[in-house]
């Protein structure tokens, strides 16, 4: 069980009246990449939001059935806490506009109030900038504003953020949809590399994305989980044939 | 293939080990080879069943390598050099196996040879000076693959002459040697050698095949189908 990173078991997510998402069953296991696609309206953005409770920012929505992270339930912890745990990079770059990089790192220890020497932001803000692949690019100009990098490197620097905060699994909103192909391409290594020290949930409507870079893939359409499965057996003998339709291109 | 750089990407490493996987078949195939020829010359029927049992080892290098390329094609849609060698790595698999099924073949061939083996066969035939060629083609084409040299490869096509040579002459060798030699048992023992000299020839048609499919990736050059000379590269 201790292998077992986040549990989903009979989830279900709703805004309103409008359920999104219908009994969802999902394992994900320590150092994985999981890749979650499906088209548009499929519920793959509410499921990871729900992951770190920023699906219940919305007003009228609620969850049911259980998440568990690391066998805890997340509903039961501390949102906070919980999303300390759980990384999250959004689909645009958003580094912090008024922090310089330095700071962009370790706004996660800022922003909680915790106390840190100077030692301990600077092995931080190099040990995490470097697993970032950013270290080389940046460590002359740490002290310029984390908006003046390019796309592909604010986007490093927001995993970077994300990072620093040695996440217990790492959640990717299209992170490179944003992107142009050679930013793309830094982040996808990016993530291949990561995956020998984090467990990392990516959310892709690039399929060929999802086989690229992720071990499983699990395949949402209309809220319900279709498919799931290692990535090699859902790009080449799908199970199910809405799995076959869509990977062929002949929907979504 | 994958020009050297500093990192390699996910597709780069993927790409690395399918190529280490076929090197290891090749390596496999060429033992076969050898292991046939030696049983040939020395009429070693225990060696010759070796080679026979060992010829699965061979099938499922084929489907493992199959299903890596499957694997990759699916996963990583390879486009440019990337895709030429995944192509050609599918078209050498194939050509490997059938050179381990020759090479099963042969030895299949010596366990049936008739008891009191009549050597001269193989003298007048020149089969061992033809098994030696064809191992040397087979052997270079491994080379050329491994350091992507398609000058290696391109020097295969001439080195099919021998074996055309060898094969041109082995029928009215064959047929003279039965004529002269009214004897049943004889007669067995020439048809297998007979038998042998066309799957070699086949050897070195597969040779051929997989010198053309590296010069293929690696140049982007299609040679299928090309007189011999414009595919070494030599003025006939």
């Amino acid at each position: 069980m201790e292998n077992t990173v986040l549990k989903a078991e009979d989830f279900n997510a709703y805004f309103g009246q409008n359920q999104i998402l219908k009994n969802i069953r999902l394992e994900i296991r320590k150092h994985q990449v999981w890749a979650v696609m499906g088209p548009s309206g499929c519920g793959k953005t509410t499921f990871i939001r729900c992951i770190n409770r920023m699906h219940e920012l919305t007003a009228g929505a609620t969850v049911s059935g259980s998440l568990k992270l690391y066998g805890e339930d997340i509903y039961k912890m501390n949102p906070v806490l919980l999303r300390r745990k759980v990384g999250m990079v959004f689909q645009r770059p958003n580094p912090f506009p008024t922090m310089s990089i330095y700071d962009n790192v370790i706004s996660g220890y800022l922003l909680n109030h915790i106390r840190l020497t100077k030692a301990q932001k600077d092995e931080i803000v190099e040990s995490t900038l470097k697993r970032a692949a950013l270290w080389l690019e940046v460590k002359s100009t740490l002290h310029k504003r984390g908006t003046f990098l390019s796309g592909g490197q604010q986007q490093r620097l927001c995993i970077a953020r994300a990072l620093a905060m040695n996440p217990e699994i790492l959640l990717l909103d299209e992170p490179t949809s944003a992107l142009d192909p050679i930013s793309t391409a830094k982040v996808e290594e990016l993530v291949y590399e990561l995956k020998s020290e984090y467990t990392i949930l990516i959310v892709t409507h690039n399929m060929q994305q999802a086989a690229r870079v992720s071990d499983r893939t699990a395949f949402f359409f209309l809220g319900e989980l279709i498919e799931q499965d290692d990535t090699k057996v859902i790009f080449t003998n799908p199970k199910n044939e809405k799995t076959q339709n869509y990977i062929t291109g002949h929907f979504g | 293939m994958i020009q050297p750089k500093n990192k390699l990407t996910h597709l780069d490493n993927e790409l690395h080990k399918l190529k280490a996987e076929s090197i290891k078949m090749w390596a496999l195939v060429l033992k076969q080879l050898h292991k046939s020829r030696t049983s040939l010359v020395n009429i070693d029927k225990d060696l010759a069943r070796e080679v026979i049992l060992s010829e699965k080892r061979v099938n499922a290098f084929e489907l493992k390598i199959d299903r890596d390329c499957e694997d990759i094609f699916a996963l990583f849609t390879p486009v440019a050099v990337d895709l030429r060698f995944l192509l050609a790595v599918l078209k050498i698999n194939m050509n490997l196996e059938r050179t381990g099924d020759n090479a099963e073949t042969i030895a299949q061939s010596v366990v049936d040879l008739p008891a009191h083996f009549d050597r001269k066969l193989l003298e007048i035939t020149r089969v061992v000076e033809m098994f030696d060629q064809a191992n040397i083609m087979i052997s270079d084409v491994m080379h050329a693959f491994d350091k992507e040299d398609t000058l290696i490869a391109r020097k295969t096509f001439k080195k099919d002459d021998l074996l055309d040579e060898i094969n041109d002459n082995s029928t009215a060798i064959i047929t003279e040697y039965i004529a002269s030699n009214l004897d049943k048992n004889l007669t067995g023992q020439a048809l297998y050698i007979y038998s042998i000299i066309r799957k070699l020839e086949r050897v070195g048609d597969q040779a051929k095949n997989i010198a053309e499919e590296i010069i293929f990736y690696s140049e982007a050059k299609v040679l299928k189908h090309q007189p011999k000379g414009k595919k070494s590269g030599l003025d006939e």
